[in-house]
């Protein structure tokens, strides 16, 4: 069958294309609620390297959202039910490393069509479905945040057992998620946020302590952190939490840089620290999420805070339009009700 | 119930000197018609696909259909008729002899060499209908429309902004439609194009769905040109 793709061809520039899929084949769906990520947002600004953007585009982007089911025709889903796609497709099984880490594995929206479609045929195990009881619009943040919940997963398997005090560094999304996760999984630890932006650190009212990253107290230490900032700012935070962190402490890496970030690596061995990269997320960090959400519906409460926007995409000007709002976004994501 | 007819009664006396009707001439790899008809397989609402085609490419039809559909228990294909409404009309009377239908029950009808139509145009269609009773598929014009009598001068020119080309599918609720269409005189026979004219020329509301500019009708040898270079164009990125 014929489907259109709505591809960037060029920094803000998308188009439409046909290309056809087979109907008897896996699953298809039509897209619902996407939310855009920095990383759609770089491609978009053409913040990218020329090299990558050359051999990325063009491309549909967005990887972070949810569908409902048009077609199945492996019987696993209902007509109508409603999905969480999981935008990382492996190519190989590896019994030793997790899928997302694997180069051989695609990604959806990096290196192949993201979500920007009519339709979108995926894999039965591509694909979770969505309990009755979760607000549609919010679960378009699902694939994020199992990112965050693949990081404390990870971190629970090599950290050390003291964990009074947890500190995440970041006041964006992804700190925020973070941090919100934290307070649920460990409820008997102190999270502490560190930021930039005071605004930005008021919205974290479900955490122990806020600090603005140039006022942390002298005395104060954590016993892990997780970093969430990112970009040229990774070097400073990163610093930051070697030097406060307490020996044989973990640092989760979260933050997408496009610059090599210089770290004091005298201290990291005289403290015996772990600093361990995340990525992307499974099949597992999803299931874990949709369970996680499924015990504690409060947490939905504070997914609200996280909606900057809502933009109803029903032309390619509305997708662009979005885009340029998302770019101005203090604090919060943008989410598409995908109408095209 | 929804119900869905596939238009391809037509002979395409437009299309060139090709000797096959244009719904059957290949886009990519497989027939226009096909295309068209698998926008509609996919739908799961759809009680039946009744595909309408002229007497002699009947079993031509169903071969296709058996060839290329892997999942067709959900399609029939039927003669057309004459005219574009005797052809809807046979696809009504194929579902009242076939189907219990009641007042709610709503008629899809599409053009065959329209495969470009979307998942989205086809639900809006399905919302309106049920909600409206009828709709129409349109886009806002965009050459001016200039009307003339005779053929040789202008004798007036609608605002544009008020004008738009129109699409299909047109969809409308079925009893409806068939006691409308019973009950047009001769003369308004004479001048029916499209379905949705039925509904207008009885003071009937027909409400707008919007459609694409890439929802192209293949008439002429250009636009199967187009449409396959529209195709092969995503293979080239």
């Amino acid at each position: 069958m014929i489907n259109v793709i709505y591809r960037l061809t060029a920094p803000k520039m998308f188009e439409e294309v046909y290309s056809e899929i087979d109907i008897n084949k896996d699953v298809i769906v039509r897209p619902t609620y996407l939310s855009i990520c920095k990383a759609d947002q770089r491609y978009y600004q053409g913040t990218r390297s020329t090299e990558v953007l050359d051999s990325k585009l063009p491309m549909a982007l967005i990887h972070e959202g949810i569908s409902k089911i048009v077609k199945d025709n492996t019987g696993t889903f209902e007509v109508g039910d409603n999905v969480v796609m999981i935008p990382n497709t492996p190519t190989e099984d590896d019994k030793i490393i997790k899928a997302n880490y694997l180069p051989s594995s695609k990604f959806r929206g990096s290196g192949f069509d993201g979500y920007t479609c009519d339709l979108i045929t995926l894999k039965s195990d591509r694909l979770i479905k969505i309990p009755d009881s979760f607000n549609l619009m919010l679960s378009s943040f699902i694939e994020l945040i199992s990112v965050t919940y693949q990081a404390i997963c990870s971190f629970e398997n090599i950290s050390i057992s003291r964990k009074n005090r947890i500190g995440v560094w970041g006041d964006g999304a992804v700190g925020y998620l973070t941090a919100l996760l934290l307070t649920y999984m460990y409820p008997d630890s102190e999270i502490c946020v560190f930021g930039k932006h005071f605004e930005n650190l008021n919205m974290f009212s479900f955490v122990d302590n806020v600090y603005k990253t140039n006022k942390v107290p002298d005395r104060l230490t954590v016993d892990h952190a997780f970093e969430c900032v990112g970009s040229q700012a990774s070097q400073s935070a990163i610093n930051q939490i070697i030097d406060i962190i307490n020996p044989q402490g973990s640092i989760m890496l979260l933050g997408v840089s496009e610059y090599p970030v210089p770290i004091n690596t005298r201290l990291v061995l005289e403290k015996g620290l772990t600093l361990t990269g995340i990525s992307r997320s499974e099949r597992e960090d999803f299931e874990g999420v949709i369970n996680l959400i499924n015990d504690n519906q409060s947490i939905f409460k504070y997914l609200e805070k996280l909606v900057a926007d809502v933009i109803d995409v029903s032309s390619v000007d509305d997708l662009k339009s979005a885009f340029d709002k998302d770019s101005i976004n203090g604090f919060g994501k943008t989410v598409l009700k995908w109408n095209k | 119930m929804i119900f869905a007819a596939i238009l391809a009664g037509g002979i395409g006396s437009r299309m060139g000197n090709a000797d096959m009707p244009k719904q059957f001439l290949m886009l990519g790899e497989k027939p226009v018609l096909i295309h068209t008809i698998e926008k509609f397989a996919i739908i799961d609402e759809l009680e039946k696909i009744i595909v309408l085609t002229p007497k002699s490419f009947l079993k031509h039809t169903k071969d296709l259909i058996y060839k290329y559909l892997k999942d067709n228990d959900k399609i029939v294909v039927i003669e057309g008729g004459a005219t574009r409404n005797d052809t809807i009309l046979n696809s009504i009377n194929y579902i009242k002899e076939n189907f219990e239908i009641d007042d709610d029950s709503i008629i899809l009808t599409h053009d065959a060499v329209r495969p470009f139509v979307t998942y989205k145009i086809i639900q809006d269609n399905i919302l309106a209908a049920k909600e409206f009773g009828a709709c129409d598929t349109l886009i806002p014009a965009t050459d001016t429309i200039v009307k003339s009598k005779d053929g040789i001068a202008i004798s007036s020119i609608p605002i544009r902004s008020e004008c738009y080309q129109g699409q299909t599918p047109q969809s409308f609720k079925i009893n409806k439609l068939y006691s409308l269409i019973n009950k047009l005189s001769d003369e308004e026979k004479a001048i029916l194009t499209d379905a949705a004219k039925i509904f207008v020329l009885k003071d009937e509301k027909v409400v707008l769905v919007d459609g694409e500019a890439t929802n192209i009708k293949i008439t002429y040898p250009y636009d199967l040109k187009l449409a396959n270079t529209i195709l092969e164009g995503s293979k080239n990125d």
